[in-house]
């Protein structure tokens, strides 16, 4: 019995279960339940303020930060089955194991180098060698190593805004998170840029866990397997990405993706 | 549009440019009773201590005759009561902006303590004077020393370099300081590793304004008691025995450059009053050396620092 609830759960990453969060008196995510699924792209759609970047956002407790915030339910992560929402489980631990990806490419006004070491030396490593391993490992996964490679001392803000954006992806990854989120990564980017970025992150799900937000509905047809779309504060609908986009069982969805809504 | 048309919006075009002409007239004429002024007070200065200035005045003690007296004892008192401002109310400071920014809970608390911050630095010097020679001098036995006198200017400054603090962190963008923290940074790794860095420049533009402010103070310096004729400099901060680092200079007797200079104004003999111009033109010069460092710093500091 034992096994086969590891066998269900090994294909999800993490679970929502019954999430409602609240801004002060905005009740901003009304009984959320999906799942997330281990190695794959999760891609969150809907029109704005339908609570999309709110919900990705309670993945790492960046609500947290801000005073007059409150979620009920749980974000079970998998396979240890800790609830990322309780009170006792330390948002810096969360946030240790799933990293972030934002809007606006968000460099540290430090060097290339440091800017992808920065989440090693918060965990106190000290070891340049293992540092240096690293911070190369996570350049290369960001498709960015070739490009910056003779210049890791230079400021990160001296690259181009996709290069940026693949620098704090490459930040991101340094750490071996268990799932990225990505915040409407490829929003604040030119056409070959955001072409970059989403061949990055379909490559990028064969070791880690993806969700992504997204305002552009061909960007998840793209590039994610699953798709959740959302409407005020609510779950619409949640599958597979082309069952969504080709045969949406509800009526809201398919006029949002038919553009015929928001 | 026919030519009449035309020759009416050239007309009003006209008169209209009259206005901004007129305007940046009057804008260059205020602007000229600034920087007149300025030039004006700082060359009559210098003109007129130009006589005394040398390296004598610059290495010799007051004396009673004008022609020999010099300002050694006032300048080195000035930089080191502003050593000691400086260790005093940076740390502090600094510490107590970061705290508010990033540490405090945003209630009503905090805004109280945010309007009291900004009405202390409208506070009279004297004020805070009369409130050194209570505590520093009397309560705690600082008595009328070098020690006393920065702590009271330190106070005095705080609240400037509270709110410099403040404002240079509040210019750090929010998504900078969430990608730190969601790389698993707390607080303090957040505050060490990029808010002091980032805002550093603009705490020490703030620092450099305050002691800008606090190299001419006088009202409070006098109040606890800075005596204005001193014929001898504090102990040298080394010794030749272990420990070999002395602060015995922070409990001693001193004065202080516009101490000084009130002294020698006061006085009748018109000798001195050229002594008077001289040290308020060294003085002019430690500040603008002062603020010429800060600039400097600044640009150093600013130069990594990109959004």
């Amino acid at each position: 019995m034992m096994t086969t609830a590891t066998e269900v759960r090994s294909q999800a990453k993490a679970e929502v279960q019954n999430l409602n969060f609240h801004y002060g008196a905005f009740h901003a995510l009304k009984g959320i339940n999906m799942p997330v699924h281990e190695k794959k792209v999760t891609a969150l759609i809907g029109p704005s303020g339908c609570g999309k970047s709110t919900l990705l956002r309670c993945f790492n407790r960046m609500h947290d930060l801000y005073p007059g915030n409150r979620y009920e339910g749980k974000i079970l992560l998998h396979p240890d089955n800790t609830n990322l929402l309780d009170d006792d489980v330390d948002p810096i631990e969360v946030r240790m194991r799933i990293s972030m990806v934002f809007q606006k490419p968000n460099p540290f006004p430090k060097s290339i180098y440091e800017n992808v070491a920065y989440g090693l030396r918060v965990r106190g490593e000290k070891r340049r060698s293992v540092i240096d391993e690293r911070v190369e490992q996570a350049l290369r996964g960001a498709a960015l190593w070739d490009e910056v490679k003779h210049r890791l001392n230079e400021l990160g803000a001296n690259l181009s805004g996709g290069q940026q954006q693949r620098l704090c992806i490459a930040r991101a990854l340094a750490t071996d998170p268990e799932i990225i989120l990505f915040d409407e990564p490829t929003s604040a980017l030119d056409p070959i840029a955001t072409a970059s970025i989403e061949e990055l992150v379909t490559e990028l799900k064969d070791k880690v866990t993806i969700l992504i937000v997204t305002h552009n509905m061909q960007q998840a047809a793209r590039v994610s397997d699953y798709t959740a779309y959302m409407y005020m504060g609510e779950l619409v609908e949640f599958g597979l990405t082309d069952q969504i986009f080709i045969k949406p069982q509800k009526k809201e969805t398919e006029d949002y993706i038919t553009g015929r809504f928001g | 549009m026919n030519q009449k048309d035309i020759q009416a919006i050239r007309a009003i075009i006209t008169r209209h440019k009259r206005w901004d002409m007129l305007f940046g007239l009057l804008g260059l004429l205020a602007l000229m009773v600034g920087v007149l002024t300025l030039t004006v007070l700082f060359a009559d200065m210098a003109i007129k201590g130009a006589a005394r200035i040398d390296y004598d005045f610059l290495t010799s003690f007051p004396s009673r005759r004008a022609g020999s007296a010099g300002i050694l004892s006032a300048w080195v008192g000035t930089i080191l009561v502003m050593l000691v401002t400086a260790m005093s109310a940076v740390p502090l400071g600094v510490a107590a902006g970061v705290y508010l920014e990033e540490y405090a809970p945003k209630n009503w608390v905090t805004d109280l303590i945010e309007i009291n911050v900004t009405n202390l630095a409208g506070v009279p010097s004297i004020v805070y004077g009369l409130l050194a020679l209570g505590l520093f001098v009397y309560k705690f036995g600082f008595g009328q020393s070098i020690l006393s006198a920065g702590l009271t200017l330190g106070l005095l400054i705080l609240p400037v370099v509270i709110v410099a603090t403040r404002e240079s962190i509040r210019a750090i963008p929010q998504m900078v300081r969430e990608g730190a923290y969601a790389c698993g940074a707390t607080t303090w790794q957040t505050v060490r590793d990029h808010i002091v860095p980032y805002s550093s420049a603009g705490i020490l533009t703030g620092v450099i304004i305050g002691m800008a402010r606090a190299i001419g103070e006088t009202a409070p310096i006098i109040t606890i008691g800075a005596l204005t004729f001193i014929a001898f400099l504090p102990p040298a901060p080394y010794t030749e025995v272990f420990p070999y680092i002395s602060f015995e200079w922070l409990m001693a007797p001193f004065t202080v450059m516009p101490i000084q200079m009130f002294n020698w104004t006061s006085r009748p003999e018109a000798a001195f009053q050229v002594n008077a111009a001289a040290a308020g033109f060294i003085l002019v010069l430690m500040t603008l050396a002062m603020n010429g460092m800060a600039i400097w710093l600044r640009y150093r500091l600013r130069r990594n620092i990109k959004w």
